[in-house]
């Protein structure tokens, strides 16, 4: 028979029958009685002084309570940057104060002057637009390069410049780089840019806040990916408020994609406003008010040089990367285009030098942070494309270049300061020669010719980094967090089990996965056995989700914590049948003595736990609950390949995807129908990127895709159906569950597939063109093929 | 204020609205189901299509005063009568059609339509009808592969062939 329960089996989604009723509960679906709405005042200009704020016509307005502006967050403290970043010379980056409501300067569009909480939503955007505000306008500061030429306009006053840092990672001795260039065979450049783009998670921010003055508890209802992460921020760094007064709460939550991580104004202030007002407030924001303000990703410009020598080996790799911050530094935005970034240069081969080089830059523009990969997917890019141009350069077989710099050895020590402890880059590219069928390639590309079309293959190899730790470690390069995760199983008398997880699940299924692990151990039906999530006050202090950490960091702590449950039951079950401890094994939820036809059924075990009527009292405490707090002892290193082939109209430069595979090792899985559309739903973002997606701000800072009227989302026709394989497995070596993490490998490893075959198509019919930046869109890839 | 009666899933459903309250609004917010989602300000994303009259309608195309005697059908009305899942329902379960379930009620309202309109629609067909329905998470092979299942469609060997 099958296995029809635990680990490897595609369980559906038990969650999935709420959300089809239309029963979820999301945070706007929240009403708390009594609450009043607040609108934000937002700035339309890019960079201004705030000469005065006239509030006293909008004071009047019907059912206004209360407008805010920045003097009523003096003295509160601002949005903090979770990671301090320190630059070549050993200096801490320049960290700009981030306040709630704008003091004395709005540095992008949307950056919020004033708030008006009002009785109702509409009354509280009427009396918004009777706020006059008197602003002296200054230059925008947009692009990166002019941001930080010597007489620039500053985008805060207060700093030296325009400059976060200037990071160097990898040989930092620049002679040994040069040197190692000037030994080359061959050397090739490429000169990119990983263009900006909006996360947008299908549900826009949400916040409630409320107070409860009788016991001086505020409760949040946020939108987040990481509850308890929001409530260490908001309390220690901008509100001062004692943790154990605040609740934050974070229910069904509508896909995060890492811009739900960050820890935002509106959290902020509704939980002050609710007290200062004392009535609960409530912000849900628009579709058009979240491109302004939740946190954007990528927008890197790169110039990345590939050295081989005369037999075609990698010999070093010299990176110089602007990456854009945007106007504030949102949570956890230093990181990304460091330590998220340069340590993944090395990709999956075994290059001996690389010297990774990264400006981060100030500009009067949306800040940006992480989004799904989040610096690895901006690290593959470069790596994949230059690859595939030095292989075309020197007419080599891209796949064969690859495969003969591959890293075959295990752990591998990368020069840019990780330890890869498992892979098997050949195997997965064998997986994915088969799947995508590189015979049959040529013929296809005959079939699309003949009927006036071009037709290309891309291929491209990705390696990510997951489950980011150690804590002690992270804390060295300067996380201002720890990295751990931990789980509480509660196992209640008559059996069923609660597992409370700090992850938190926005989509990806945690509340079916994670019960099948218990259920593997235990050895009882997974109906037995629920997750809770979510609430800070239900729940042990996790970190939530986000970098593709959630089973492989809350999953391990989730198998400690049942270890113990385990272990401890065995004790109970020991005295219950007058056996030694040691005798004692657990099958299919009956505890039986080795060697004997005595057993006890878990069922039996746990009522004895909380009827410690017949208990070994003396030696064990009644009740069966156990926390376990797991630091990684190292990050998880996914990785794959993937191919894409592209039909180009020749007349309207219009790609369209028409196969596309993906061969991932993700070590071993607990869901593989889960881990299916995780990668799934990275390769439509990623395929979004090549194609579609851009963020763009004209030279006056204005936001030029504001809307999905022109930020082209993919849609149902953009995308093929997807191949994938995840047949190759080197479990992780060094967390229980040997597994890796799945939930970003799509976005990272799917946007140079997809250009790589853009340029192979174009290649094919003799158009002289290495590179199209993304979104490879009709125009650029008609005006490509003019040139 | 004026009001608005509509039979909702069956049962009447009734409110004052502004002149300015869109049907999602008022559906959310005034009824109570909230089962209906809004994901954006430009009707596009298509996360809060219901069935007025039994056309499938984005609710925040229409104010609410508009629907004034209507019939309207959302997601919480489509199970069956004794709360299993309907036909469409429950090939988005098994086909792990939705991941963080906030574009599904429109997903599954739209596809309910479309199988009305086209009751064995091509991959082609399904692809182009979604067209006013954004999802982020899914990538959309799920969501196609289910909807062609519920369909009656055989979609086990679905892959990027
Ligand atoms: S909310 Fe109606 S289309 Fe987006
Ligand atoms: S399931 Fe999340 S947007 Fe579609």
């Amino acid at each position: 028979m099958p296995k029809d329960f635990g680990i490897g089996v595609s369980q559906k989604r038990r969650e999935d029958v709420r959300f089809l009723k239309g029963a979820g509960n999301y945070t706007d679906d929240i009403n708390v009685v009594g609450q009043a709405f607040v609108h934000f005042l937002r700035s339309e200009v890019a960079h201004a002084t705030i000469n005065s704020i006239d509030t006293s016509a909008a004071s009047n307005m019907p059912g206004v309570v209360r407008i805010f502006t920045g003097a009523d967050f003096e003295g509160v403290g601002g949005l903090p940057c979770g990671w301090q970043v320190t630059d070549r010379n050993n200096e801490p980056m320049q960290e700009p104060p981030h306040p709630i409501l704008a003091q004395g300067k709005v540095r992008h569009v949307g950056d919020p002057i004033a708030a008006v909480v009002a009785d109702t939503y509409e009354q509280a955007r009427d009396a918004v637009e009777a706020i006059k505000i008197d602003l002296d306008e200054l230059p925008a500061v947009i692009d990166m390069a002019d941001a930080l030429t010597e007489n620039a306009v500053k985008v805060h006053d207060e700093l030296k410049s325009n400059l976060c840092y200037d990071w160097v990672l990898g040989e930092t001795d620049n002679e040994k780089v040069q040197a190692a260039f000037d030994n080359a065979e061959h050397i090739t450049t490429l000169e990119l840019t990983n263009q900006r783009l909006v996360a947008n998670p299908m549900e826009p921010r949400v916040a409630v806040g409320d107070y409860n003055q009788a016991t001086e508890e505020h409760t949040l209802f946020t939108t987040s990916q990481n509850p308890h992460v929001i409530r260490l921020l908001m309390c220690a760094f901008v509100l001062g408020l004692p943790e154990h007064k605040v609740r934050v709460v974070a229910p069904d939550v509508g896909g995060g994609f890492g811009t739900k991580i960050f820890h935002y104004a509106e959290e902020a202030f509704c939980t002050f406003a609710a007290k200062a007002c004392n009535r609960p407030v409530k912000w849900t924001s628009s579709r058009s008010e979240s491109f302004v303000t939740d946190a954007q990703g990528r927008d890197h410009v790169t110039k990345i040089e590939l050295a081989l020598d005369s037999e075609n080996n990698f010999t070093a790799i010299r990176t110089n990367t602007l990456a854009n911050l945007g106007a504030y530094l949102s949570t956890f935005s230093s990181s990304v285009p460091t330590w998220l970034h340069g340590t993944l240069m090395a990709g999956n081969y075994k290059t001996p030098v690389i010297q990774v080089n990264v400006k981060a830059v100030f500009t009067t523009t949306v800040p940006v942070d992480a989004y799904r990969g989040a610096g690895r997917p901006e690290a593959t890019f470069q790596l994949e494309r230059v690859i595939d141009k030095v292989a075309r350069e020197l007419k080599l077989d891209p796949v064969a270049l690859r495969r003969q710099n591959f890293i075959t050895e295990f752990p591998y020590d990368t020069p840019v300061a990780l330890t890869y402890d498992t892979g098997d880059y050949n195997g997965t590219m064998n997986k994915l020669e088969a799947a995508a069928d590189f015979d049959g390639f040529a013929q296809r590309r005959s079939d699309t010719e003949a009927n006036g079309k071009l037709r290309g293959l891309g291929v491209n190899c990705y390696i990510e980094a997951c489950g980011i730790a150690p804590s002690n470690i992270v804390g060295m390069l300067g996380a201002r967090a720890g990295l751990y995760d931990a789980a509480t199983v509660r196992v209640n008398a008559t059996g069923s089990i609660s597992v409370m997880v700090g992850a938190h699940s926005h989509g990806q299924g945690h509340e079916t996965v994670f019960p099948q692990v218990v259920a593997e151990m235990i050895g009882i039906d997974e109906s037995q056995i629920e997750i809770v999530h979510g609430d800070s006050s239900k729940i042990p202090f996790g970190m939530g989700t986000y970098g593709s950490r959630s089973i492989a960091v809350c999953g391990s702590a989730m198998v400690r914590a049942t270890e113990k449950v385990i272990n401890k039951a065995k004790k109970i079950a020991a005295h219950l049948m007058e056996a030694s401890d040691a005798d004692i094994e657990l099958k299919d939820g009956q505890f039986s003595v080795a060697g004997t036809d005595k057993s006890v059924a878990w069922g039996e075990v746990t009522l004895a736990a909380y009827v410690p009527h017949n208990f070994p009292l003396q030696d064990i405490e009644p009740g069966l609950e156990e926390t376990a707090f797991y630091d990684p002892a190292n990050f998880t290193f996914p990785a794959g390949a993937y191919a894409c082939e592209v039909e180009i109209d020749p007349d309207t430069g219009q790609v369209s995807i028409e196969r596309f595979c993906a061969a991932d090792d993700f070590g071993n899985i607990v869901n593989p129908m889960i881990v299916d559309g995780q990668v799934h739903g990275g390769i439509g973002q990623g395929i979004g990127q090549a194609l579609l997606e851009s963020c763009s701000y004209d030279k006056d800072g204005q936001l030029l895709s504001g809307s999905y009227m022109d930020y082209a989302m993919p849609r149902a026709d953009d995308v093929p159906f997807y191949a994938v394989d995840h047949s190759s497995q080197t479990p992780c070596t060094h967390n229980p569950l040997g597994v890796k993490g799945c939930g970003e490998a799509g976005a990272i490893g799917s946007p140079p597939a997809v250009v790589n075959a853009v340029i192979d198509a174009l290649q094919s019919a003799g158009h002289d063109v290495d590179h199209i930046d993304m979104p490879v869109s009709p125009s650029r890839v008609w005006a490509a093929m003019q040139s | 204020m004026p009001k608005v009666n509509i039979t909702v899933n069956n049962n009447p459903a009734t409110g004052e609205v502004e002149g300015r309250t869109l049907l999602s609004t008022f559906l959310r917010d005034i009824v109570g189901l909230t089962g209906t989602h809004i994901g954006c300000d430009t009707s596009q994303c298509g996360a809060c299509v219901v069935h007025v009259n039994g056309d499938a309608i984005k609710a925040c195309t229409m104010f609410a005063l508009e629907a004034d005697g209507a019939t309207v059908d959302t997601i919480e009305g489509q199970a069956n009568a004794d709360g299993s899942l309907n036909v469409i329902q429950q090939a988005f379960q098994d086909h792990h059609a939705l991941q963080c379930g906030f574009c599904t009620p429109g997903m599954v309202m739209s596809a309910s339509a479309l199988l009305k309109e086209n009751p064995s629609p091509s991959e082609a067909e399904v692809r182009k009808y979604l067209e006013g329905n954004l999802c982020r998470c899914t990538g959309y092979h799920n969501i196609v592969k289910a909807i062609l299942a519920a369909s009656g469609q055989e979609v086990s060997a679905v892959a990027a062939e």
